[in-house]
C-alpha cells in the first residue's frame, strides 16, 4: 500500500502542471461551496430571526382549527382559560422555552373619525411579548418614547395605516370589532407608536393591551386566541415542537369537557372544518411564507453541491482518463511482468482518490482562512427592519467533513472506470502501443 | 526434464477476413539453465513465440508446457500470476517505470508482484545491482542513465523474483552493437550466477553467436533445430 501510494504520488508530481490545474478547480469549487454555506447558512439565521424574534416567535399554540381559518381570526376557536391554564403549566414545565405570550387576535375597523379601514388587531401583555420576541420595540419607527412600549388605552399602528390615514402618535383613534354573538363594539384608543411591518410592505398589524382587546370584544372569560413561545435555543426548535405536540394533545383530551363545552355552544361556521376542542403547535416556519425564503437558501445549498460534485466527477475522471493513456506503455510492462489486476486498479484509483483529497484538504483550509477573515471583517447585510446586521458566516465541522467526503467519494468514482480499463489492459497490446 | 516443451505449436491471428498464421505449428523443447536465441525474419513469429511462452499470449492449437504447467490454459488472473511467479521479461525499449529510481525499479517486483519483507528485499536488490554492475548509481531516475544502463537494470529487475526464465524480446535493438554484445554477455553471466534460463530473439548476427542454443524461424516455422556448441566470443 504504501508502495502504490508512492507511485501514485509521483505520478502526479510528474504531471504537475495537470495535477496543479485540477485540484486547484477543486480546491476552488470547495472554497465556493463552503463559503456559500457559511455565508447563506448565517443569513439565513438571521433572516429566521427577524421573523421569530420580531413577531412570529418560534413557536406558537392554536386552539386546533384555529389556524386552519386564520385569516378571518376566528373568535370562536378561542383557548378558554382553563386550557390556557394548561398550556402554561406545560410550558413551564419544558426547560427549552425561554419565554411565552398570550395573544387576543381579531379583525377590526380602523377610523381616525374622517376615514376607516380594516386592521388586524393583536392584544398582548407587552412585558410577556417582548420577552417572547424581543424584536418587538425595534419596529417602532422614530424616536423612541420613553417609557413602556404601550400602556392600557394604547395602539401601536402598522406605517401602511398611518400613512394613509395621516395619523400619528399621540392621535386619537376609534377601532370597532363584532364580537362573537354579533354585536358590534367601539372603543377609542390613544396612538402610542407607528411601527415597521415585519411581514413586508402590506402589513396591517397592530397591537393593543389584551385587557384592552377583551374589553372590545365583551369577554367575560380570559380568553387567547394563541400563545407564542420563544425558544432557549432555536435549534432545537422541531424537537421541541414534537414534544409539545405530543403533551398538548395530552391535555387536550383530559380538559375535553371544560372545552367541549363552550365548543358545541358556538354556531360557529368554522366547527364543521374540525374546530374542537383539541390544540395543536406550529412551528413559526409553518405560519410564515417567508420560510419558503429559508428552504430556497437550503435548495440553493443543494444545487451548489450537485455542481461541486459534478466538477470533481468531471474533473478527475478527465485527467484520470488522460493518464491511462498516456501511460498504456507502462501499463503493460507492469502487467506483463506479473503485477495483479487489482493492483494495477489501487494504483490509479489512488491517483484519482489524491488528487481530490488533495483539492479538497487546500480548499478547506482556505475557505476555514476566508470564512475566519469573513467575521473579522464584519460583512454587513440589509434586511428587515434592521439597517445593518453583521453576517457571522460559519460552517460546522459536519458540513466540512460531508464537503470532504463527498469529494472523496466523487473522486473515487471518477477514477473508477479509467483504473479499471488499465487493470484490464491486454498486455500485449498496451506494450505495442506507441 | 525440459523446462519449455512445444508441440505442435499453432497461433492464428484473426484480422477481420483474413487468418494470419504467425505460428504454423512448432516442435522444440528448451533445458534449463540453457541460453536460447530465436532469429529470423521480420515477421517469421519471434515475438509471437515468445509471448506464448511467456503467458501474455495464448496458443490456438498445439501443446505448450512451461515449467511443468500447461500454460495454454491459464486464464488471464492465473496467467498474471504464473508470469509473477515464474518468469522475469526483458523488453527492448527498456520499460522501466519511469517515476521510480533504480533501486525502486529493481525492487517493485518484490512489492508489486510478490510479498518479500523489507531486509530480504534490501539483501536481493543490492545484490543485483552489483551482479549488473550498477552498484551505486540506485538512487538515479532512469531519464538519468544510458540507454545501456537501463537494460542492465531492466534484467535486474526480471532476475528479482528469482524467476526460472527470462524472456527478452529483442533486448538489444535499440542499443549500439558494444553495448548491445555487454548486455548478452551480462545475461550470459546472470544465467552462470543465478541457474536461470534465458530466450531472447534478434535479428543481429553478432548477438546470435553467443547463444548456445539457436532456433531460427522462418514463415511461422522452426528451421533448423540445431543445438550449436558453445560460441567462443574472440
Ligand atoms: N496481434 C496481431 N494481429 C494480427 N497479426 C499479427 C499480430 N501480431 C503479429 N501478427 C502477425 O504475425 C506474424 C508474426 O509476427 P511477429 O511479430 O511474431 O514476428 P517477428 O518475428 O517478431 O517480427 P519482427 O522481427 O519484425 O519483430 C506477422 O505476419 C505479423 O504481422
Ligand atoms: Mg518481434
Amino acid at each position: 500500500m504504501r508502495n502504490i501510494l508512492k507511485i501514485a504520488v509521483r505520478n502526479l508530481a510528474r504531471f504537475g502542471r495537470r495535477t496543479l490545474l485540477t485540484s486547484s478547480l477543486i480546491t476552488l469549487d470547495i472554497v465556493g461551496v463552503l463559503l456559500f454555506i457559511a455565508v447563506a447558512g448565517s443569513f439565513k439565521t438571521i433572516m429566521i430571526g427577524q421573523f421569530t424574534d420580531s413577531m412570529l416567535g418560534h413557536l406558537e399554540v392554536h386552539r386546533k382549527g384555529y389556524v386552519a381559518s386564520i385569516d378571518s381570526l376566528p373568535l370562536n376557536l378561542n383557548m378558554q382559560p382553563t386550557m390556557v391554564g394548561k398550556v402554561e403549566q406545560a410550558l413551564k414545565a419544558t426547560d427549552a422555552v425561554d419565554a411565552y405570550s398570550e395573544r387576543i387576535k381579531l379583525g377590526a375597523m380602523f377610523s381616525n373619525f374622517t376615514e376607516t379601514t380594516s386592521i388586524r388587531i393583536s392584544g398582548i401583555d407587552p412585558a410577556k411579548e417582548i420577552a417572547t420576541v424581543p424584536l418587538l420595540p425595534g419596529r417602532v419607527i422614530g424616536d423612541k418614547r420613553a417609557g413602556a412600549l404601550l400602556n392600557p388605552g394604547e395602539i401601536l399602528i402598522p406605517e401602511l395605516i398611518a400613512r394613509g390615514l395621516k395619523v400619528k402618535a399621540g392621535d386619537t383613534v376609534v377601532l370597532v370589532a363584532t364580537n362573537r354573538d354579533g354585536s358590534v363594539n367601539g372603543k377609542t384608543f390613544s396612538v402610542a407608536g407607528v411601527m415597521q411591518s415585519a411581514s413586508g410592505p402590506g402589513g396591517k398589524d397592530g397591537y393593543i393591551s389584551i385587557d384592552d382587546a377583551r374589553a372590545l370584544l365583551r369577554m367575560k372569560e380570559a380568553e387567547v386566541s394563541e400563545i407564542a413561545i420563544r425558544l432557549k435555543n432555536p435549534a432545537q426548535i422541531e424537537a421541541v415542537y414534537a414534544q409539545l405536540s405530543k403533551e398538548l394533545s395530552a391535555i387536550a383530551g383530559a380538559g375535553a369537557g371544560a372545552g367541549a363545552g363552550t365548543g358545541s355552544a358556538d354556531k360557529s361556521a368554522s366547527a364543521g372544518k374540525g374546530g374542537g376542542s383539541g390544540l395543536e403547535v406550529h412551528t413559526w416556519a409553518a405560519l410564515s411564507p417567508f420560510s419558503n425564503i429559508a428552504n430556497m437558501i437550503d435548495l440553493l445549498a443543494v444545487f451548489i453541491k450537485i455542481m461541486m460534485v459534478s466538477i470533481v466527477l468531471i474533473s478527475v475522471m478527465n485527467v484520470m482518463m488522460m493518464a491511462v493513456y498516456e501511460r498504456v506503455r507502462e501499463i503493460g510492462t507492469i502487467s506483463a511482468i506479473g503485477t495483479p489486476p487489482r493492483r494495477i486498479l489501487a494504483l490509479f484509483i489512488t491517483e484519482g482518490l489524491l488528487l481530490g483529497l488533495g483539492g479538497a484538504a487546500l480548499g478547506t483550509l482556505i475557505s476555514l482562512a476566508a470564512i475566519y477573515a469573513l467575521n473579522i471583517w464584519k460583512i454587513t447585510v440589509k434586511f428587515g427592519m434592521q439597517q445593518a446586521i453583521v453576517l457571522s458566516p460559519a460552517v460546522s465541522a459536519r458540513d466540512v467533513v460531508i464537503i470532504a467526503a463527498l469529494v472523496a467519494v466523487m473522486a473515487l468514482l471518477a477514477s473508477l472506470q479509467p483504473a479499471w480499463k488499465a487493470s484490464r489492459m491486454d498486455p500485449v497490446t498496451a506494450l505495442g502501443h506507441v | 526434464m525440459a523446462l519449455i516443451r512445444a508441440e505442435e505449436l499453432v497461433k492464428t491471428y484473426r484480422t477481420g477476413e483474413v487468418d494470419v498464421h504467425a505460428v504454423r505449428g512448432v516442435d522444440f523443447a528448451i533445458e534449463s539453465k540453457s541460453f536460447v536465441v530465436f532469429v529470423g525474419p521480420s515477421g517469421s513469429g519471434k515475438t509471437t513465440l515468445l509471448n506464448m511462452i511467456g503467458c501474455l499470449d495464448r496458443p490456438t492449437g498445439g501443446k505448450l508446457a512451461v515449467v511443468d504447467t500447461d500454460v495454454g490454459t491459464l486464464d488471464r488472473p492465473a496467467a498474471a500470476e504464473f508470469r509473477g511467479k515464474h518468469i522475469g521479461f526483458v523488453f527492448q525499449d527498456f520499460n522501466l517505470i519511469p517515476v521510480l529510481t533504480v533501486y525502486e525499479n529493481i525492487e517493485y517486483p518484490l512489492i508489486m508482484v510478490q510479498d518479500w519483507p523489507e531486509k530480504k528485499r534490501r539483501e536481493q536488490v543490492m545484490r543485483l545491482l552489483k551482479a549488473v554492475g550498477m552498484s551505486g548509481q540506485e538512487n538515479k531516475r532512469p531519464d538519468q542513465i544510458s540507454g545501456g544502463q537501463k537494460q542492465r537494470v531492466a534484467v535486474a529487475r526480471a532476475l528479482a523474483t528469482d524467476a526460472k526464465l527470462v524472456l527478452a524480446d529483442e533486448p538489444t535493438a535499440n542499443l549500439d552493437h558494444d553495448t548491445a554484445y555487454h548486455i548478452i554477455e551480462l545475461m550470459k553471466k546472470m544465467r552462470d550466477e543465478f541457474g536461470t534460463t534465458f530466450v531472447f530473439s534478434t535479428h543481429d548476427p553478432k548477438i546470435m553467436g553467443e547463444a548456445e542454443v539457436t532456433f531460427t524461424l522462418e514463415d511461422g516455422r522452426i528451421q533448423q533445430p540445431s543445438p550449436r556448441p558453445v560460441a567462443i566470443h574472440a
